[in-house]
């Protein structure tokens, strides 16, 4: 047996290193400011993929991810890390889509790849925050879901049992596929990048990237049609530009604000090691760490 | 995201050295590999760029997982139970990281699924994980006995034995016995041969065997009945697989508690010679042995690093008298010797692992065509070099990773002598790096007639032919006043024409030697990096003249008369 899998992943802006200057004027992220890099979650959503594919092999795992050119940086992450193929959705139709035109777009790269068993995402992109393009995804392909996986517990012909991470346990679902699943941060943590991966599709190129970079070894392209990487317009998904990008987006950010959490309250405490007890019980049952 | 290879420039540095060009043309003989491996490199750019980036990846397991387990590998250790050794779980999950991560077998040649990585990437990654977790770098760096069945088994038994190693199985060298450590000629385990089923049988004992349950063992034993010296000693490969092995213990250690050190009962245990029989210790175990003390040479500078890097922050931090201690002079100074100490090992490396790369792939090279002759003298220069280095660089380095780390704690004060900080793991870590595989004083042994010799004096004479921007030649002006003062001693002694008086100073002209040469290093580093060595440079070219000066001055006041100061009177009975 033996699956078709696609993960999508996101590229963003590095939030947990951010600076002063991380947000534009115009309350919009400045995105050129933080580092780029690939959505943890998706790491997380990457990984059960490969757990799938260790158990059976045969399985084909191909990232689908929509953004700029330099968005192709994820597709050879994700191949250095054992998936087998990737494809970039990009055009500048597609740019200043919310949650609604992302999910849209990407269901209709889903339709075009054809056939598929599982769809794996990250729960949520750490630039947003929303938790909406999965679950979109689904509906727009009108099948069933299943949010905060943390682990894939058994897979068979047609079936999926997925252990989900709620905020007071665990819960362990099953349901027919195909089926998109949203992994938590909380799920096996992805594999490092492997060396003869790495080796082998470090020339990986997107065609806009082969037009517009310098490129040393032209020939393997030909030679290793692995390297190529798809790239998919508008139209090449057969999508309507209405309901892509800016014009397809009902979100409109109205405004943004700094907000700067100020202390309501102190406690003092006497540094007990009871005390300390106590506090860390709070501190991880109102979900402040951990 | 933190990352042990890019945090440190030096590697860099050291990575994009000239003599790169050469050693990756003869490793990748001349990039014929990218036929068949959709993995090899295309030309020298692509093959350094494959280096840097899978550098970049070990850097990151380390940082991420190696160093965050080290503390839980430390206080929980290996455990034994029926004979059989269970690592640490974080033990587990560091050889699983680096095996999902395909990084085993750096060095073998890809037919046998190797990376083909010369020495210079594959010690880098060493000084990496060592710098993470040095007891856990002995069992990753155990894969180096692989090289020993490329280089001696038969093609058979490599194409057995070397992709087993490449998917993760650990190894372990078994030299050692209870009566046999420094002296390897000692060793008893018996070997013997049963003419009928066409097999050989290992019975006996060894000791302080590294990772002893490993899955593969290369095993020295006496495979000719009534001999009692080195010329009886076979090498055999003993499979886990066939049994026959037990581990009675494992030793309570001081340090590297990681790594489990076993004692191994051999009771009818099936093995395979390797190579020819009787050159086990002559031949075999001599090239095991300088493999693995690169090896610590790289444990010993991944251990300086981390003792650095730990005084350097916990100084910054630390407030006393109304600021950080490392504004007072007695701290930074310390801190600026460590910084020199780490940088002159670290740069003794990647000498002796380009060194070490040039003369074993050409000898490799030999093995499939005849070898040119200027390429036979150039394995014969640099082998000899090799041989110079390796000893001087393991006694060197090994005893500056103590010094570091003894200074780590310093740094800490009272603090550092508790258990709560990283600096007391390093100290007792770093404790063995100038005992095993040779102590320095047996170090000094092989590195004496290289200064009879003169091998390291004709390179120190190279490295002064080299040139130098201006404002370094005063540098290179102590640095030959240091040569002048070290050749004259060197004839002081060996004018004696007395063994056991050179053998009375030989670690001190050993170690003037040793800080000529990495003075040298580092005086070139230098010159190509002003920012990232010149303070190095100055630090340690200092440090290394007054340590020159205090031998010299020892030696020309030590005569052989006053020997008998030293030698113990064993005629007197308590």
């Amino acid at each position: 047996m033996a699956f078709n899998i696609i993960v999508l992943a996101k590229q963003v802006p590095d939030t947990r290193n951010v600076g002063k200057d991380a947000m534009k004027a115009d309350g919009t992220v400045n995105r050129a400011a933080l580092p780029a890099i690939f959505n943890p979650e998706d790491l997380n959503a990457l990984e059960q993929a490969l757990l799938i594919k260790e158990s059976y092999p045969g399985t084909k795992i191909t990232l689908l991810t929509m953004g700029p050119g330099r968005a192709a940086d994820i597709l050879r992450e994700g191949l250095f890390r054992g998936a087998d193929d990737g494809v970039l959705l990009t055009d500048r139709a597609f740019a200043g889509a919310d949650t609604l035109a992302t999910s849209y777009a990407l269901s209709m790269a889903v339709h075009k790849m054809g056939s598929y068993d599982i769809i794996l995402s990250g729960r949520q992109a750490i630039d947003g925050d929303t938790a909406q393009v999965g679950p979109q995804v689904a509906e727009k392909l009108g099948i069933p879901q299943i949010t905060y996986a943390e682990a894939i517990e058994e897979v068979k012909a047609g079936q999926i049992r997925v252990k989900r991470r709620l905020e007071h346990g665990v819960e362990v679902v099953e349901c027919p596929l195909p089926a998109v699943i949203t992994v938590n941060g909380s799920a096996a943590p992805c594999r490092p990048r492997n060396a003869k991966l790495l080796q082998k599709y470090k020339h990986a190129k997107t065609i806009t990237e082969r037009q517009v970079e310098h490129i040393d070894y032209i020939d393997i392209y030909s030679s290793r049609p692995y390297l190529n990487l798809t790239e998919w317009s508008v139209a090449d998904v057969e999508a309507d530009p209405r309901q892509c990008g800016l014009s397809g987006s009902p979100t409109k950010v109205k405004k943004i604000e700094n907000v700067v959490f100020q202390a309501k309250e102190s406690r003092r405490l006497s540094g007990s090691d009871a005390e300390i007890d106590e506090l860390m019980r709070e501190l991880i049952a109102n979900h402040t760490i951990g | 995201m933190a990352n042990f290879y890019t945090d440190t420039p030096q590697f860099r540095h050291y990575l994009h050295h000239p003599l790169m060009k050469r050693i990756v043309e003869l490793k990748e003989r001349n990039y014929a590999d990218k036929e068949k491996y959709d993995y090899a490199p295309m030309d020298f750019e692509d093959a350094m760029d494959s280096y840097d980036k899978v550098l970049e990846v070990v850097g990151e397991i380390c940082a991420d997982i190696i160093e965050p387990n080290a503390e839980e590998v430390d206080q929980n250790g290996p455990t034994v139970e029926n004979g059989r050794v269970t690592y640490a779980a974080p033990t587990q999950q560091n050889l699983d990281a680096l095996n999902k991560a395909e990084l085993m077998g750096m060095g073998l040649r890809r037919r046998f699924g190797g990376l083909n990585f010369p020495m210079v990437p594959y010690m880098m990654s060493a000084d990496i994980v060592s710098r993470a977790d040095a007891s856990f770098q002995n069992i990753w760096m155990l894969q180096d006995c692989g090289e020993t069945i490329y280089e001696f088994a038969n093609e058979e038994q490599q194409e057995r034995f070397l992709p087993r190693i490449v998917q993760g199985e650990t190894m372990s060298m078994d030299l050692t016995e209870p009566d046999a450590g420094s002296d390897l000629q000692a060793v008893m385990l018996k070997a013997t041969y049963n003419e009928e089923e066409k097999q050989w049988y290992l019975n006996g004992v060894k000791r302080f065997i590294t990772n002893g349950d490993a899955d593969i063992h290369l095993v020295l034993a006496r495979s000719e009945e009534g001999t009692k010296d080195a010329r009886g000693l076979s090498m055999f490969i003993y499979d886990k697989r066939n049994g026959g092995v037990n581990v009675r213990r494992i030793e309570n250690k001081m340090g590297i508690k990681g790594a489990p050190t076993c004692e191994l009962v051999f009771k009818n245990a099936r093995a395979e010679l390797v190579g020819t029989r009787r050159m086990g210790l002559i031949k075999y175990v001599m090239s095991l042995m300088n493999g693995a003390r690169l090896g610590i040479i790289a444990q010993s500078v991944g251990l300086c690093e981390a003792a650095v890097r730990e005084a350097y922050s916990y100084a910054l931090e630390r407030r006393q008298f109304g600021k950080p201690i490392i504004e007072f002079p007695p701290v930074y100074e310390m801190l600026a010797n460590m910084r020199a100490r780490t940088d002159a090992a670290r740069t003794m490396l990647y000498e002796t692992s380009r060194f070490v790369d040039i003369y074993k792939t050409l000898e490799d090279i030999g093995r499939e065509r005849k070898l040119l002759p200027e390429e036979r003298d150039e394995m014969k220069r640099y082998s000899r070099l090799a041989d110079a280095f390796t000893p001087l660089g393991k006694a060197m380095s090994s005893e500056y990773a103590n010094q570091n780390a003894y200074d780590a704690i310093q740094v800490h004060g009272g603090s550092g002598y508790m258990k709560d900080y990283k600096c007391e793991r390093l100290y007792r870590d770093a404790r063995i790096t100038n005992i095993y595989e040779g102590t320095t004083q047996l170090q000094v042994v092989a590195a004496i007639r290289h200064v009879t010799t003169g091998t390291y004096l004709q390179r120190i004479k190279e490295y002064e032919a080299m040139p130098v921007a201006p404002e370094l030649e005063q540098l290179k002006r102590v640095l030959k006043q240091m040569a002048e003062m070290y050749e004259k001693s060197v004839e002081l002694v060996t004018s004696q024409k007395n063994e056991e008086y050179l053998d009375f100073h030989a670690r001190r002209l050993v170690e003037c030697a040793g800080h000529l040469v990495m003075g040298h290093l580092l005086l070139q580093d230098a010159n190509k990096d002003a920012a990232l060595f010149r303070h190095s440079a100055e630090v340690y070219i200092h440090y290394g003249e007054v340590e020159v000066l205090k031998n010299c001055n020892f030696i020309t006041r030590s005569g052989i008369e006053e020997m008998a100061y030293y030698k113990p009177d064993l005629n007197v009975t308590e």
